[in-house]
């Protein structure tokens, strides 16, 4: 044996290995790039030689068509910006006040609980546009004193509707931490109420963080359903363009801008995610 | 491990899609005939209709009064089944040659394949929309009109001006919303629904003082369908060009020139003229805003 290990030398068989390897990859690259390319030529191919294929692009692609639309219907996206805004607040804190009564142990919580549970029970299966309804048509209806705007009426319809969704997801959440933790806090002498604070509600956002945002994603694109009930909001003013022209590059634009103000909500999601896989376990690192 | 059945495999997609594209290589459209046909060309076995021998009639669902009875065209009862019912005859199709189908309005409209030879739904002939569809020979001419209930703070108003500070509604899509936006220009932003029954809805509740409607449908819906509604008046047409309805037909469709000619003679021997009086009748009257 001797004292000195000698320097690290690559076997034969490693390098072969090695060599492998990195032929295997690029084998596999050039066969992607290659596949995507033959779908992508197909694709073009096969749309723009149908027959039809200069009337469509007439009608959805025009982009003087599109330029003279999208101030109005920039107009229109500002209605969802703000309603997206309060809208996800109102849910959020729906959502976990309810998930919150939903997980209440005492017997003596029954009532709250069962109510909470209803609630989950009726709006995650009652369908929005009829939720929107029944408090927009509906509601005014009544002729009540002080009866809220309708905006503020279609604003209660998603956040009753979203709040279910969110709620459901909470409470996945405030399950998913183990009786440990809580017995762990209580035994420290934490109250209930501290307990969930400090130790649960930490730990269950975090874990639900990405739904939650998915959630908040598709909150993003509903709330242009209020515009059933009389306020323009920018599908409505592409819908209403569409008719006086019988163009649809008006839907078009509406749709790229929905996607482009999706995309930061759904890269944090990714980001969050991702960071909360890294967290969980070290090896999560792909 | 990559191996050759998975290149094989790609391989093998790659064929196939390039059989898949050979399959729906690009195929013309049945040729289109010129428009020019001669009247004599106007018989049901030269028309070019989608289903030989039969004139397929598109419309929405629902259809309201007085444009459609009880939501069936198929029954000519109402002002446009009547003219449907009419311009079918002039073409030589007997009434049980005629298949109705229903067609929503973007459908209608879409640069796909047309699922009617032609679709009567109140349609105003534009010069924009001349760009994606044809229209027939105009069948009726249309004036908007603003409905109210009794006890609304327009149901007394005698003008333009006295509409200005209402809150307006009209049904999407429709030359309605154009009159609102462009002749009344009310301070507040007009409400859009989905149909009529919203708009009418959403008045009963308050939420707006007024829709606007055409003519026919407001005598139509003040009359039969809201509780003290009331015709606040006729707004003038947007543009210098005066609003007409138009049948609707697909881009360059071969039947346009004989459905025209049968609207143009249907017009000239007073026949859309007794049509018009028996199911619009009383839709004079009403006073014009300026």
């Amino acid at each position: 044996m001797t004292a000195t290990t000698p320097a690290y030398e690559v076997s034969a068989l490693q390098r072969e290995r090695l060599a492998y390897r990195r032929r295997q990859t690029i084998t596999s690259i050039v066969i992607a790039a290659a596949s995507t390319a033959v779908l992508g030529v197909l694709a073009v191919v096969a749309i723009t030689g149908a027959p039809g294929w200069d009337r469509v692009r007439e009608t959805f692609l025009n982009a003087e068509v599109a330029r003279e639309s999208l101030p109005e219907i920039l107009r229109g996206l500002w209605l969802n910006v703000q309603l997206l805004f309060f809208c996800a607040i109102g849910a959020l804190l729906l959502g976990l006040g309810v998930a919150v009564l939903r997980t209440l142990r005492p017997a003596v919580f029954f009532p709250l609980r069962a109510l909470a549970t209803s609630y989950t029970y009726l709006f995650r299966g009652m369908p929005l546009l009829i939720v929107l309804y029944l408090l927009t048509f509906g509601v005014p209806g009544l002729r009540l004193q002080g009866t809220p705007p309708l905006l503020v009426l279609g604003g209660i319809a998603l956040v009753i509707t979203y709040g279910a969704y969110l709620a459901e997801v909470f409470r996945a959440g405030i399950e998913s931490v183990h009786p440990s933790q809580r017995a762990a806090a209580r035994s420290l002498g934490l109250t209930y109420r501290q307990t969930m604070r400090h130790v649960v509600l930490p730990q269950a956002v975090r874990r639900v963080a990405p739904p939650l945002l998915n959630d908040l994603v598709a909150l993003q694109k509903d709330v242009g359903l209020i515009s059933l009930a009389g306020p323009i909001d920018a599908i409505r003013v592409a819908q209403i363009q569409t008719a006086e022209t019988y163009n649809y590059t008006p839907y078009v634009v509406a749709g790229v801008l929905f996607v482009l103000m999706a995309i930061p909500l759904i890269a944090v999601t990714d980001w969050v995610t991702l960071r909360a896989a890294r967290r969980q376990s070290a090896e999560g690192s792909a | 491990m990559r191996t050759p059945p998975l290149r094989s495999a790609v391989l093998a997609a790659a064929v196939l899609a390039a059989a898949a594209l050979a399959a729906c290589a690009p195929q013309d459209e049945p040729t289109v005939a010129a428009t020019s046909a001669a009247p004599s060309a106007c018989t049901p076995d030269k028309l070019a209709t989608l289903a030989a021998g039969k004139l397929t009639i598109g419309t929405d669902d629902p259809v309201y009064p007085p444009w459609f009875a009880d939501n069936k065209p198929e029954s000519g009862q109402g002002f446009e089944s009547a003219v449907a019912y009419a311009i079918a005859a002039k073409l030589g199709y007997a009434k049980d040659q005629v298949v109705w189908t229903r067609v929503t309005f973007n459908n209608a409209i879409a640069p796909g394949k047309k699922t009617y030879d032609f679709d009567v739904n109140e349609f105003s002939i534009t010069e924009d929309r001349k760009k994606a569809v044809d229209f027939s020979s105009p069948y009726y001419d249309v004036t908007q009109t603003v409905i109210t209930v009794k006890g609304s703070k327009i149901a007394g108003a005698k003008s333009l001006a006295d509409l200005k500070g209402a809150k307006l509604g009209a049904q999407v899509g429709t030359t309605s919303y154009r009159a609102i936006t462009e002749v009344i220009k009310p301070t507040a932003q007009p409400a859009v629904f989905n149909n009529n029954d919203d708009a009418k809805k959403q008045l009963q509740n308050g939420t707006v003082d007024g829709i606007v409607v055409d003519l026919p449908t407001a005598f139509y819906i003040t009359s039969a369908e809201l509780d003290n509604g009331i015709i606040v008046g006729q707004v003038a047409q947007p543009a210098g060009t005066p609003e007409q309805f138009g049948l609707v037909l697909d881009k360059g469709s071969a039947l346009t020139g004989c459905v025209s000619q049968a609207v143009d003679a249907l017009r000239a021997d007073g026949t859309l003229a007794a049509i018009e009086k028996q199911w619009l009748a009383g839709v004079a009257g009403a006073p014009t805003l300026s």
